[in-house]
């Protein structure tokens, strides 16, 4: 196909050709702009955490009295236990993505700082079954180290064992056993020895403490006391709705002045996430409308110059060009106003990137959305050009002949 | 002429359907993703007291120790216990109030209800005057009230309705945390947004429903919740956080004229000061004291998201108004020989672009019309979001009249280029034809 004449007539019509263009460009840089937002967010809420979140259901218990609290939860834990299908028990101060957030800084070496917040579990004997931890070295805590567990004057766990995340344990000792390690409390330099690693649990309130904190999770052995206040029930996730339901028939008898909220690990999920989620689908919809709207305004501006140049396209018919010709004359004409477009809208896409990298927490865009985004405004491009380049085509060239 | 033109503009409008049902929709859609979002922000930027908001101010101190101190880094965002007590009883500004907040398990008498959490506010006697918070019955505590740690409540009214049917409660007993409590006051209407006087419970969440004095909270060991900032030996422990180098306080003042505001300011300078000299503060004595829009201004309280959103549909809008351009251009291109003969019998140019113009202004104010509809539908599908900003995203009367503004001007702003264009034909040339 030669180009030189679609050029020379594209000259003739600046603006029409620059305006599409310019709709290319905006629609191509918005377009990959809000598919890498919706991919972060989509990312973020899909967050692997290594419990098992399809069987726990919590019991969030408020209005225990202070004194009384560790005679409470040992009563309440040994009611909970005997609902049948429960599988584990246990109490917990926080759980991952609660909101409710416990964090500290730690340190392998007590010199240093610690600038990631790092989220606290406290767990009463049977909390890992309970969460359904999953161990990949060392040794969960023994029931010495529950018993012993307690808080020191400035609330820091009291008992002399940890268990870290894979990944904590990969930051800390790079290339070294965590096992045996000394971790530091970067506040108060309080020691703790590692005796377990676990898979990585998600952080407690991971917008809060950031990507660096996402996964960096430590567990501590705790007796019953008034700061446990979340009952974790496992079973299997078929009985677990009943299972949660019983729980709460036998908590309510022994607890009267409690307050109780039940919920599920799974709907705490969701709840956590959903304005991540809502945010996709509005993106999403965006997304798609303005792809429509771009697709009709090609659709509207290229019938506009096709209907200006029935006489051209007769005579042209008439001195023997074919109806592919045609065709093929208005859909490369697209094709490079299109790859014009994409150019100064990739360019534009990746200054979007960079000055919301300066003022949002958005990371920056790897280049495969800009060749997505690229290749699908092409493929936009050549489906809406499709049908004014067939009634092109099909202009008969009797036209030639009449005036007009 | 305006009738005339209108005319004018509505037949040739109505001659090619299909074209301005696309210029139409497309304004239309941009517009309304436009306004919806920028709704949304002009609701969360809004100001939660006005003419109340300019003169209260929140003192922030620097009592931490050294580690991880830089020049010129920020204050804690709260205060400790023993700072807020000082500047409480200081009583330098026209009001003061000390405060912090948590979930108070509440017990009500009649059986039908479970036990709940009432979302409380732990604070002194000038929180109500100092905000000027309405009453329905009732009123406020004194400090008599806060110095003898007396027990009783102020409640919203949410919370009356739920409990005592609407009635005046005044007076009568409400059980917290396994305590007595009179109550001695019910709200009115009252939900400054965003809840600027402690942003740790969620900007936008719901309000309080119980008020009690700080020194009864204290007292009777209720549950605190909200951030607990510690460093050196200090922990979180709830029983000893009057002690512990934890700042987990929200201390207002009200501060009327420019002079007394000066006055404060150095007050505190002096107090940062006189406490660094004692050795309780270990950094060099710094202090900030911010207004209410300063203070959203500095937490950045608007989310980041929204503001993301508000971008993205402007941008969504310029795609929607370049496609509008290209629109329009065609269809005054197409009508070229008509415009001839007017400019033949002696319509001059003015005239010509004047028409134009006008006929893109009623494709603008149709699509803002249509765009309005569309608004209303997105700040319906915003309301349905579990966010705790949503249920705030309403149109006002001031988001109504931008929206019709902004459909208008950018339809004829984009009708500027083609109009322009399309009256600078020669008419002989079309004529001929």
């Amino acid at each position: 196909m030669e180009i030189r004449p679609i050029l020379a007539s594209l000259r003739k019509h600046r603006i029409p050709a620059l305006l599409i263009v310019l709709e290319i460009a905006l629609a191509c840089a918005v377009l990959c702009n809000a598919v890498f937002m919706i991919a972060q967010c989509l990312i973020g809420t899909h967050a692997a955490n290594a419990i098992d979140e399809a069987g726990i259901a919590i019991i969030h218990v408020g209005g225990l009295d202070d004194q009384h609290a560790a005679d409470s939860i040992a009563r309440d834990l040994a009611a909970l236990r005997s609902v049948p299908g429960v599988q584990a028990v246990a109490a917990i101060n926080a759980l991952p993505l609660s909101t409710d957030a416990m964090l500290n800084g730690f340190t392998p070496n007590p010199e240093q700082d610690s600038q990631i917040n790092s989220s606290q579990y406290f767990i009463s004997r049977g909390g890992e079954q309970a969460l359904g931890l999953q161990l990949l070295q060392g040794r969960f805590f023994n029931a010495e180290e529950y018993a012993q567990g307690g808080f020191t004057t400035s609330h820091q766990s009291s008992s002399h064992v940890v268990i870290v995340n894979q990944a904590d344990a990969q930051r800390w000792w790079p290339g070294q056993s965590p096992l045996g390690q000394q971790l530091y409390s970067s506040s108060d330099k309080t020691a703790w020895t590692v005796i377990g690693v676990v898979a990585d649990v998600l952080a407690q309130d991971p917008e809060f403490s950031g990507p660096a904190g996402r996964y960096s999770s430590l567990f501590f052995p705790l007796h019953a006391s008034a700061d446990l206040n979340r009952y974790l029930l496992r079973s299997a996730p078929q009985d677990r709705d009943r299972v949660l339901q019983q729980a709460m028939q036998a908590l309510g008898k022994l607890e009267p002045g409690a307050v109780l909220e039940p919920k599920t690990y799974l709907d705490m999920r969701a709840d956590y996430f959903a304005g991540s989620r809502n945010m996709a689908w509005m993106l999403a919809m965006v997304c798609v409308v303005m792809l429509a709207v771009t697709a009709l305004g090609i659709v509207g501006l290229t019938s506009f110059w096709v209907g200006q140049r029935r006489s051209q396209i007769g005579i042209r018919r008439a001195v023997g060009a074919t109806y592919t010709h045609i065709l093929h004359y208005f859909q490369t004409e697209n094709f490079l106003l299109s790859t014009a477009g994409v150019a100064l809208g990739v360019v534009l896409a990746f200054a979007i990137n960079i000055y919301l990298m300066e003022n949002y927490e958005v990371s920056r865009m790897p280049w495969y959305y800009l060749g997505a985004g690229a290749v699908s405004l092409w493929a936009l491009g050549q489906l809406a050009v499709l049908w004014p380049a067939l009634r092109a085509a099909a202009v008969p060239p009797v036209v030639a002949t009449r005036a007009g | 002429m305006f009738g005339y033109y209108l005319d004018l503009a509505v037949r040739s409008l109505r001659r090619s359907k299909v074209l301005t049902a696309l210029m139409v929709l497309a304004v239309a859609l941009g517009i309304g993703a436009c306004m919806t979002t920028l709704t949304v922000l002009h609701v969360l930027s809004g100001d939660p007291l006005p003419g109340r908001s300019g003169s209260l101010y929140f003192p922030q101190l620097d009592p931490r120790d050294t580690v991880g101190y830089v020049p010129g880094i920020e204050p804690p965002e709260q205060l400790t216990w023993i700072d807020g007590m000082n500047l409480l009883r200081a009583k330098r500004a026209t009001h003061q109030a000390l405060m912090t907040g948590g979930m108070v398990p509440l017990q009500p008498a009649q059986t039908n209800l479970d036990p709940f959490h009432a979302n409380g506010r732990y604070t002194t006697a000038d929180f109500f005057p100092m905000f000027g918070v309405p009453f329905h019955y009732g009123s406020g505590w004194s400090s008599a009230e806060d110095d003898s740690k007396a027990r009783v409540v102020v409640i919203s009214t949410a919370l009356n309705d739920k409990l005592f049917g609407g009635q005046n409660s005044v007076g009568k007993t409400l059980r917290l945390q396994e305590a007595d409590f009179r109550v001695i006051g019910v709200l009115g209407d009252w939900r400054p947004d965003p809840h600027f006087y402690d942003l740790n419970m969620g900007a936008y969440a719901d309000y309080e429903e119980v008020y009690l004095p700080l020194s009864t909270s204290r007292d009777l060991h209720m549950e605190h919740d909200g951030s607990v900032d510690c460093w050196g030996d200090g922990g979180g422990e709830q029983a000893k956080l009057e002690q512990s180098t934890c700042t987990w306080m929200q201390f207002w003042v009200q501060l009327d004229t420019p002079a007394s505001v000066a006055d404060y300011r150095s007050f505190l300078q002096h107090y940062a000061e006189d406490q660094h000299a004692s050795g309780r503060f270990a950094r060099p004595p710094t202090m900030r004291l911010r207004n209410v829009p300063q203070w959203l201004e500095y937490k950045q309280v608007v989310p980041s998201d929204t503001r993301l959103q508000a971008w993205l549909a402007m941008g969504f809008l310029l795609v929607c108004l370049i496609n509008t351009v290209g629109l329009m251009l065609a269809k005054f291109m197409r009508r070229a020989g008509e415009l001839g003969v007017r400019r033949a019998l002696g319509a001059s140019r003015r005239a010509l672009f004047g028409q134009l113009l006008l006929e893109s202004g009623v494709v603008g104010f149709v699509g803002g019309v249509l765009g309005l509809l569309l608004a209303l539908l997105g700040l319906w599908l915003v309301r349905q979001q579990p966010s705790d900003y949503a249920k705030l995203a309403h149109m006002d009367s001031a988001m109504l009249l931008t929206t019709f503004a902004i459909a208008v001007l950018a339809t004829m702003l984009a009708g500027l280029l083609p109009a322009w264009r399309a009256c600078h034909i020669a008419p002989a040339l079309q004529l001929k034809a």
